[in-house]
C-alpha cells in the first residue's frame, strides 16, 4: 500500500475549502475560452513553410480561388431548351450576382460567345434579357452543341441539366461565418425561384454548400447527441454504481477538466480546428475511467465496513499509483503528436496531455472532497460482483491453453482484415443520402458527373510563352488525354479558346477551328479577346497576368482520397513522357483534402502507435519490470489492430475522423493495461502464485474495468446515431477499440501472463521487485 | 401622428427635421452635379494628345508584368472622346492597335488591327466593364470623364493630402456598368479627381484608384504622371506610368479611323 500524499488528504480534511479552490480555478481559467475561436480553413493542416501549402497558394495567388457555389437547374419536361427555363437561367444568373463575396458568375445565359460576321467579331450574351423566343432556343441550341467549353460544364450532355456557377473569394482565417452567410442567401435565391418555376427543380451544391452542410450537420450533432452522450455516461454510472453522488461527482471531475483544458488554450491563445474540437470528449474518456477506479474501490472498502474517510484513503492508496502511471504515460504518448507535421495536431495532442494530467489530479483531489460531502449509497453491496469476476479470472486461469491459439487466430485473422482498410475520403458520402445536400450532390452526379475538380497549372516561366505552339499542342494533347479518363466529365482549356477564335478570324469556317500556327498569331488572338470580355468574365481564371502560364480545369467523378492522388499521379506522369519541358502542378481543394487526409491519417495513427510503444517502455521503468513492459506493448497493440481488423470487415473505407480515434482511445488502452497489470505485480510481490495473482486482480480491478467500458460504450453508442458519418463511424469504432481493450485485458492478458510465467509459479520476487 | 408625438411642438421639429432631409437630399444632389460639372468644364478644348504610358501589372504572388503603349487622342465635343492605342509590348503583341470612340450614352465601338493577320476587326460588344489589356483597369476607367455617364451626389468636404476636396457619389447610367457607384475625391483647387473608390454590383468595395504626381500642362490642363488601381478583392493592382505627354500636335479625324489604324506603327 502506498501512503497517500499530504496534497491528497488535504481535500479529505477539509473538503468544502478545496472545493471552493476548484470552483475559483474553473472561473478564472475557464474565463479564457472567450479567446477561443475556430479555424475550419486548410491551412490548419499545413505549416507556414509547408511545400504543398506554398504550391497551392501560388496558384491561389495566380489565378482566382475556386471556391463556388453551383445551382443546378433541372426542368421537368427533360430539356433546358425552352423559353421558360432561359428566362429563369437568365434571371436566376443576374440576381446570383448579388451573392456575398461573389467574383464571377458563369452559366448559359452569360456565356461570351463569339462569332465572325463581315469583318467583325461579334461577342455577345448567349442568352439576351427579354430575347428568348423560340428562334432564339434554336440557336442557342446548335451553339452549344458547338462549344466544349460549355457542354458537360454549364449544360449537361444532353441538355438536361443546366448549371449556373459562381465563383466565390474566401477570406482567409475563419471562414465559418461567411461560409453560412453565403449558404443563406443562396437557399433564399433558391426558395424564391423554385416558387416562381414549379415545373423545375433547383438544386445548390459547390465547396461553399459543402462547407456550410458540414458545418451544419456537426452543430446538429453538438447540440443534440453530444449532450445525449453526456447524459448517457452520467445515467450509466450512476446505475452501476447504485449512486447519484457518484455520477454527479463523476460530471463535475468531467467538466471541471474540460472547462480548465478549453479555458487554458483560450489563455494560450491556440484557436479551434476540426482536430482540437474533439478534445473534450478525449479527456472525457479517461477522466471517467479515473473516477471510476476511485468509487470502485470506494464502495469496495465501505463494503468492507470502513468508514467513509478510511475507505476514500484505501482507495486512493490502492489507485494513485496505477492512475498516475496511466496519465502520466498517456500524456508524454499526447505530447508525442508534437512531433507530427500537421500544426493542429500538435495543438490536439498538447491540449489531450494537458487535459490527462488534469483529469488525474481532480480525480485524486476534487471526486474525494465531493464523495466526502455528498452521500454515498452503501445499502447494495458489490460483493456479488466481485466475486463473479473472481469466478471470471479462475475460469481464464483454467482454460488459458485453450484461449491463447483462439487468441492468436483471432488477432491473425484481425491483422488480416485490418490490411483491408484503405484511406478514402469521400467528402460528399459523409452525408446521409436522405440530407438535402447528399440528394443535390447525387442529381449532380447523375447528369454531369460529379463536383470535384483538379486544376492542372501549365508553368512556361515567359511573358506570353503560352501562346507558343508547342505549349498550345502539348495543352490541347494533354486536354485530350484527360477526356479519355473515365472519372474525367469535362475539361476546360484555353486551347479550345484558341481554336475557337482561329474559325473566328476566318469567317467562321469549320476547318479554321484549329490551334494558330505561329505565337504573334496567337498572342494578338488573345489580346483580341481579351479586349471584348465583360467583368466577371475575364480569363484570370485560366490565364497569369504575363500570360505565362494557364490552367486547365479537369471536372471528376466525387472519388475517394487515394483515387485522386493517382489520378494526379498519371497526369504528370502523362507530362514526363509528353511535354518534358513544361513544369506542371495540380492543385484544388478536392486534391487537397486527398493529400491532408493522408497525411493526417499517417501521422494521427503512426504517431499514435509510437506513442504507444513509448509507453510501453515507461510502464518498464514505472513497474520496474521488463516482462510486465514487454507484456504492456502486446496489450496497448491488440485493442488498436483488433479494432481496425474489426473494421476492415465491416467497411473498409478509413476517413479523416476515424484517423484521431486511436488517439481518442489511446487512454482506456493504456488504463486496462496498467491497472490490471499493477493489480497483478502487487500480488505477485506478495509472493503469490502467477493463478492467484490473476485471480486477485480480476477481484480488484475487473469491476472497475468493465464499469468503465460500459459506461464509454453507452455514451459513444449514441454517437453511431448520427446521420453524419463522420461522426457516426468514429464512435463505432471507439466502442470497438474499447470492447477490444478490455476484452484483451481480461482474457488474453491473464492466458498470456499464465504461459509467460510459468515456469514461475512460485516467485521468488526478484523479478518485480 | 400626435400619437407618436408628445406635444405638438415636437411634431413640428420632427416634421422640420425630416423636409430638411429631402431638401438636403436635393441639394447633394445639384452640389454633385455642380462639381461634376466644373470638372469637365475646366479640362475642355485641349483638343489632342499623345503620350507614351507604361502599365505595370501586380498580382497577389507579387508577380509583375508590364506593357508599353503609345496613345493617341482626340477631344469630341459633347461625347466620348476618340482614342488610338499602339501596343508597344509584350512583342507577341507588338504593333496591334486599338482605336475606339467612347461614347456618353451609346455603346463604345472599337476596332483592333492585328499584324500577324494583317486585317481589321471591329469588336461588336456591348462590354466596357471587362479588363483593359488584362489590367486592373476596365474600360470604362479607361475613357473620358463625360458628365452625362453618371448621376451625382455629394457627400461631404474632407481632406486628402492636406488639400481640401469633395467627395461625391457616382452612380452608372449604363446598365452594362461593372459598377454599382463610385466614390471620388475631387480637389477644391482645381477639381482634379484625386482618389475613387469603385463597388461592385453587389454594392461591396472593389478597388481603389489614386493619381499621383499631377503636372500642370501648356498652363491649363492637370495631369497625373501615375495612376494606382488596388483591387481589394483579389490583391491586384494596376500602376499607369505616363512617362511623355503632349497636347495639341495636330491630330484631327482622319487620324483615328479604319485606315489610321493600318498606318499606325
Amino acid at each position: 500500500m502506498v501512503a497517500v500524499p499530504a496534497w491528497i488528504t488535504v481535500f479529505l480534511n477539509r473538503p468544502k475549502t478545496g472545493l471552493l479552490g476548484f470552483v475559483v480555478l474553473c472561473l478564472v481559467i475557464g474565463l479564457g475560452a472567450k479567446n477561443l475561436y475556430f479555424r475550419g480553413d486548410y491551412k490548419v493542416f499545413f505549416e507556414p513553410n509547408n511545400p504543398q501549402r506554398l504550391a497551392f497558394e501560388e496558384m491561389q495567388n495566380i489565378f482566382n480561388k475556386s471556391e463556388n457555389v453551383a445551382f443546378l437547374i433541372v426542368p421537368q419536361s427533360g430539356t433546358i431548351y425552352d423559353p421558360v427555363s432561359f428566362s429563369l437561367i437568365h434571371d436566376l444568373t443576374h440576381d446570383a450576382w448579388q451573392l456575398p463575396l461573389s467574383t464571377r458568375v458563369e452559366s448559359l445565359s452569360n456565356y461570351q460567345h463569339t462569332y465572325a460576321e463581315d469583318d467583325d467579331l461579334v461577342v455577345t450574351d448567349l442568352i439576351l434579357s427579354g430575347r428568348a423566343t423560340e428562334e432564339q432556343v434554336l440557336w442557342v441550341e446548335s451553339v452549344v452543341s458547338g462549344s466544349p467549353e460549355l457542354k458537360g460544364r454549364l449544360v449537361s450532355e444532353n441538355g438536361d441539366v443546366a448549371v449556373i456557377n459562381a465563383t466565390i473569394q474566401l477570406p482567409d482565417g475563419d471562414q465559418t461565418q461567411e461560409v453560412i452567410e453565403i449558404a443563406a442567401f443562396a437557399r433564399d435565391l433558391q426558395t424564391r425561384y423554385q416558387q416562381d418555376y414549379p415545373n423545375h427543380r433547383i438544386y445548390l451544391v459547390g465547396m461553399v454548400i459543402m462547407n456550410d452542410a458540414f458545418a451544419v450537420a456537426a452543430q446538429n450533432d453538438a447540440q443534440t447527441l453530444i449532450p445525449l452522450m453526456y447524459l448517457l455516461i452520467i445515467i450509466m454510472i450512476a446505475i452501476l454504481t447504485h449512486s447519484w453522488a457518484a455520477a454527479l461527482a463523476t460530471l463535475t471531475v468531467v467538466v471541471g477538466t474540460i472547462v480548465i483544458v478549453m479555458g487554458g488554450a483560450g489563455w494560450y491563445g491556440i484557436y479551434l480546428s476540426t482536430a482540437t474540437v474533439n478534445v473534450p470528449t478525449m479527456v472525457t474518456t479517461l477522466a471517467v475511467a479515473d473516477c471510476i477506479h476511485v468509487i470502485v474501490g470506494l464502495r469496495y472498502f465501505l463494503g468492507k465496513g470502513l468508514n467513509r474517510k478510511q475507505a476514500l484513503l484505501e482507495s486512493l492508496s490502492l489507485n494513485i499509483k496505477p492512475i498516475l502511471i496511466t496519465s502520466i504515460t498517456t500524456a508524454i504518448g499526447f505530447v508525442m503528436l508534437n512531433f507530427s507535421a500537421v500544426p493542429i495536431l500538435a495543438h490536439l495532442g498538447n491540449m489531450a496531455a494537458a487535459g490527462v494530467m488534469i483529469a488525474c489530479l481532480l480525480s485524486l483531489t476534487v471526486l474525494p472532497a465531493l464523495l466526502m460531502l455528498m452521500p454515498v449509497n452503501t445499502a447494495q453491496k458489490d460483493e456479488g460482483k466481485h466475486a463473479f469476476f473472481r469466478r471470471g479470472g479462475q475460469w481464464v486461469t483454467r482454460y488459458y491453453r485453450r484461449i491463447l491459439p483462439y487468441s492468436a487466430l483471432i488477432v491473425l485473422v484481425a491483422g488480416g482484415f485490418a490490411s483491408h482498410n484503405e484511406l478514402n475520403d469521400i467528402a460528399v458520402k459523409y452525408f446521409d443520402p436522405d440530407s438535402r445536400f447528399r440528394q443535390a450532390v447525387d442529381v449532380q452526379e447523375r447528369y454531369l458527373g460529379g463536383m470535384s475538380n483538379v486544376d492542372f497549372v501549365v508553368y512556361t516561366n515567359e511573358p506570353y510563352g503560352v501562346t507558343e505552339p508547342e505549349v498550345l499542342a502539348s495543352v490541347d494533347q494533354f486536354a485530350g488525354w484527360l477526356r479519355n479518363q473515365p472519372q474525367v466529365h469535362h475539361v476546360l482549356t484555353f486551347s479550345d479558346t484558341m481554336k475557337r477564335l482561329s474559325m473566328n478570324m476566318h469567317n467562321d469556317e469549320a476547318e479554321a477551328y484549329r490551334l494558330p500556327q505561329n505565337r504573334e498569331l496567337a498572342s494578338q488572338y488573345l489580346l483580341l479577346y481579351e479586349m471584348s470580355l465583360p467583368y466577371g468574365l475575364d480569363l484570370t481564371n485560366q490565364l497569369d497576368i504575363d500570360k505565362s502560364a494557364l490552367r486547365i480545369v479537369a471536372v471528376m467523378s466525387n472519388l475517394g482520397s487515394n483515387e485522386f492522388t493517382a489520378f494526379e499521379t498519371q497526369a504528370r506522369q502523362w507530362f514526363v513522357q509528353n511535354a518534358p519541358g513544361l513544369r506542371v502542378e495540380a492543385a484544388s481543394p478536392p486534391l487537397m483534402f486527398a493529400h491532408i487526409g493522408e497525411r493526417n491519417m499517417q501521422s494521427m495513427v503512426w504517431g499514435t502507435v509510437l506513442a504507444l510503444i513509448l509507453i510501453s517502455g515507461l510502464i518498464v521503468l514505472a513497474l520496474k519490470s521488463w516482462r510486465l513492459g514487454l507484456v504492456s506493448l502486446f496489450t496497448n497493440l491488440l485493442p488498436a489492430l483488433v479494432g481496425f481488423g474489426m473494421w476492415g470487415l465491416l467497411s473498409g473505407q478509413i476517413n479523416m475522423a476515424l484517423s484521431v480515434v486511436l488517439s481518442m482511445t489511446m487512454g482506456i488502452i493504456v488504463d486496462d493495461t496498467v491497472h490490471f497489470l499493477s493489480k497483478y505485480q502487487i500480488a505477485r510481490n506478495q509472493k503469490k502464485r502467477v493463478s492467484e495473482s490473476i485471480h486477485y486482480a480480476f477481484e480488484t480491478v475487473g469491476l472497475a474495468l468493465t464499469t468503465t467500458t460500459l459506461v464509454l460504450v453507452a455514451g459513444f453508442g449514441v454517437l453511431t446515431l448520427s446521420d453524419f458519418a463522420l461522426n457516426s463511424d468514429m464512435g463505432l469504432l471507439t466502442l470497438i477499440i474499447i470492447v477490444a481493450a478490455l476484452l484483451v485485458d481480461l482474457i488474453f492478458l491473464p492466458a498470456f501472463l499464465m504461459w509467460l510465467d510459468r515456469d514461475r509459479q512460485v516467485s521468488n520476487g526478484e523479478h518485480y521487485g | 401622428m400626435g400619437k407618436y408625438c408628445a406635444s405638438w411642438s415636437a411634431c413640428l421639429i420632427l416634421l422640420a427635421l425630416m423636409t430638411g432631409n429631402l431638401v438636403r437630399a436635393d441639394d447633394a444632389q445639384t452640389e454633385g452635379l455642380r462639381i461634376a460639372q466644373e470638372r469637365k468644364a475646366r479640362d475642355r478644348g485641349w483638343d489632342n494628345s499623345v503620350a507614351e504610358m507604361t502599365m505595370i501589372l501586380r498580382n497577389a504572388q507579387g508577380q509583375e508584368a508590364t506593357r508599353d503603349m503609345r496613345v493617341n487622342t482626340l477631344e469630341v465635343r459633347d461625347d466620348g472622346d476618340k482614342a488610338l492605342t499602339i501596343f508597344d509590348s509584350p512583342k507577341d503583341v507588338s504593333g496591334t492597335a486599338f482605336l475606339s470612340f467612347s461614347h456618353a450614352s451609346e455603346p463604345d465601338e472599337q476596332w483592333i488591327y492585328l499584324p500577324a493577320l494583317k486585317r481589321v476587326k471591329r469588336i461588336a460588344s456591348r462590354n466596357k466593364s471587362g479588363p483593359f489589356m488584362g489590367s486592373e483597369f476596365a474600360f470604362e476607367d479607361m475613357t473620358s470623364f463625360e458628365v452625362e455617364k453618371f448621376s451625382y451626389r455629394f457627400i461631404r468636404d474632407d481632406q486628402f493630402n492636406g488639400d481640401d476636396v469633395y467627395v461625391i457619389e457616382q452612380v452608372p447610367q449604363d446598365e452594362f456598368s461593372g459598377y454599382s457607384r463610385q466614390l471620388v475625391w475631387i480637389d477644391k483647387a482645381h477639381y482634379r479627381v484625386r482618389k475613387a473608390e469603385f463597388f461592385d454590383r453587389k454594392g461591396a468595395a472593389l478597388k481603389i484608384l489614386e493619381f499621383e504626381d499631377y503636372e500642370l500642362y501648356i498652363g491649363k490642363y492637370w495631369r497625373p504622371k501615375t495612376s494606382y488601381m488596388f483591387n481589394l478583392q483579389t490583391n491586384k493592382s494596376t500602376k499607369l506610368v505616363t512617362h511623355s505627354l503632349e497636347f495639341k500636335v495636330g491630330l484631327d479625324e482622319s487620324d483615328f479611323d479604319k485606315n489610321s489604324l493600318r498606318r499606325a506603327r
